[in-house]
């Protein structure tokens, strides 16, 4: 685990800030915002400017493994050639079904995949330096890209999502809705609660002082509801993926993003 | 206050609490260490005010990384310029941030990074001008969202 | 070892003063934290980023652990002549990376 706090100091501010608190239900297309939109305009500034983008040294390092060659001689370059072509849009449409495996697979997945069958390579861990830089590489030849999520295979994977985005979870009794359907764009104990629209992944998350996946920020809010975490790659995570990127079709990926 | 309000608040409050994990802290650096390593930097000299500008937000949502500028007004030449910039804190568990040694080649006395803030507090930048003089700036700065949560 | 992003103008006017922009990967373990299961873990920090241009001192940083992780530093200098910068981050427990850009510099 690496989600260790930065010790220096610990302070508690407000909490949940805001008084109606019906159900707002499903955010209107119209209105629906990155997070990013909700950052300051100093963590903005960050990841607009690639070179202080600190997302950016993983982006590199993408770049590196890219063109290395495994034990078989090939690298993903090999079989791929330029990324800002062969690449560009394909992180926007993850994850993606596949026919092989006969699942829905998310994009580390996917590269994992080329890594064993066409690498003859052990697959990187989850959360590894490895694949977090490989699909910051890739993520971003997504940059502007709309988010595409309509493979009718995807369907069910997607209902599975959403039904588990608004189930209220855990000790706490939340769901994902009650925070960013109804309540989007509130404080909560000094952070604005998001849309949790998943544009900027892998993201650089201040937090963290680290990259980190789309998984692992899904574990950071299940740990807050207090409920079970899924494994990395579990079916619950990939669902809740699909669900993620069909709520935000449309929106163009900011891809590495920058997070509080 | 109805059910379903109460309900999310001492969730959200719970939650909040829930996100990251309390670690145990040393001393802090105080206002008077923070006087202590500057004078232990500099010597016992004036510290005047102004010719420095501590461009920090006021207002800050993640104290992991809170970027910073110092520019220090100066011509930069041979005979005139700046030597050393250096920038305090008063509540990180240690007063130094960074210390710059430039010259007249820099062209321009302006430097930035991004800097841990462990909490609200006092940043301080200085500057030593190679005639000996010292100018220094001050910027208090409000840390929205710490880094962790402290329990209720 | 991570590569460092060094940005410098690849071309500038004598006497034109440019910005230098460095970022590099490292943890930046202030020393005063412990792990969830209760370990101290050491301060791991880099202390020092110096730079070069074609050969001699331009810029030095000493750097404690209220830098944030991934340091990044931004400074000036003013475009002499065409050449070479070089970086130098060292750290604690032995820790340096190096990185250059070339400048050309024209009249
Ligand atoms: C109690 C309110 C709350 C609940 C419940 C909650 N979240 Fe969050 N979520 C937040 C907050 C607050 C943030 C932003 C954190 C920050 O900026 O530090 C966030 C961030 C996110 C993000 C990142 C958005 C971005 O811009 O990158 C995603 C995705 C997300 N949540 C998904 C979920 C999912 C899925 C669930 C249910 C499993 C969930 N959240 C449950 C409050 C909540
Ligand atoms: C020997 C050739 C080969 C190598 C090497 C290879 N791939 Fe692939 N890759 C493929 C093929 C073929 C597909 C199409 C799916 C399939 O049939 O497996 C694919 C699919 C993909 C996709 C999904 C594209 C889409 O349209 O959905 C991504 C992303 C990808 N590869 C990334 C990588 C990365 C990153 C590496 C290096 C770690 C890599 N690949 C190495 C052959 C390769």
């Amino acid at each position: 685990m690496t989600e260790i706090a930065f010790a220096f100091r610990c302070v508690l501010s407000s909490v949940l800030i805001g008084t109606t608190l019906a159900a707002a239900g499903e955010i209107p297309m119209s209105e629906r915002r990155s997070g990013y939109d909700m950052m300051s305009a100093d963590t903005k500034a960050m990841q607009d400017d690639d070179t202080a983008n600190p997302a950016s040294l993983w982006v590199l390092e993408g770049e590196t493994l890219w063109s290395t060659k495994t034990t078989n001689n090939k690298s993903c370059a090999d079989c791929h050639g330029d990324t800002a072509q062969s690449m560009k849009g394909i992180a926007a449409r993850y994850p993606a079904f596949d026919t092989k495996l006969n699942k829905p697979i998310d994009l580390g997945q996917r590269i994992n995949l080329c890594r064993a069958e066409h690498q003859n390579a052990t697959p990187f861990a989850p959360e590894s330096r490895e694949l977090l830089a490989l699909t910051a590489f890739v993520a971003r030849q997504s940059r502007g890209s709309p988010i595409v999520q309509d493979d009718p295979k995807m369907q069910p994977a997607i209902a599975a999502g959403r039904a588990l985005f608004e189930q209220r979870l855990g000790q706490l009794n939340l769901s994902c809705a009650q925070c960013h359907d109804d309540n989007w764009g509130k404080q909560l104990a000094g952070s604005t609660i998001p849309q949790a629209h998943p544009t900027g992944y892998p993201i650089y998350r201040l937090e963290w002082q680290s990259l980190g996946s789309l998984q692992r920020r899904l574990r950071n809010c299940l740990f807050g509801q207090r409920t079970e975490l899924y494994a990395f790659d579990a079916p619950e995570m990939i669902a809740l993926e699909a669900f993620l990127m069909w709520r935000a079709r449309g929106m163009p990926m900011d891809a590495p993003g920058v997070r509080p | 206050m109805d059910q379903s309000r109460r309900e999310l608040l001492t969730g959200a409050a719970a939650f909040a609490g829930g996100l990251l994990l309390v670690s145990a802290r040393p001393a802090d650096a105080t206002p008077a260490s923070m006087q202590a390593a500057i004078r232990n930097m500099l010597g016992d000299v004036e510290i005047g005010k102004g010719k420095v500008s501590l461009d920090i937000a006021p207002l800050v949502e993640n104290g992991n990384a809170v970027p910073m500028t110092v520019a220090v007004e100066s011509p930069m030449t041979a005979t005139n310029y700046v030597k050393a910039i250096h920038v305090f804190n008063e509540k990180n568990p240690k007063p130094n941030v960074i210390s710059i040694h430039l010259g007249p080649r820099a062209g321009k006395a302006s430097i930035s990074t991004r800097i841990r803030l462990a909490d609200s507090q006092r940043v301080v930048a200085i500057a030593q001008m190679n005639d000996g003089s010292v100018w220094s700036d001050e910027v208090n700065v409000i840390v929205t969202l710490a880094a962790c949560v402290e329990g209720l | 070892m991570a590569k460092p992003l060094i940005n410098v103008p690849a071309k500038a006017k004598r006497g034109e003063v440019i910005e230098i922009k460095t970022l590099i990967s490292h943890v930046m373990e202030t020393g005063f934290r412990h792990s969830n299961i209760g370990e101290f873990l050491p301060r791991d920090i880099i202390t020092q980023l110096v730079c070069h241009y074609n050969g001699e001192e331009i810029f030095r940083a000493d750097l404690f652990p209220a830098i944030a992780a991934n340091p990044f530093i931004t400074f000036h200098t003013v475009a002499t002549e065409s050449g070479m910068l070089t970086f130098e981050w060292t750290g604690d427990n032995g820790f340096s990376a190096t990185g250059q850009a070339n400048i050309a510099v024209v009249d």
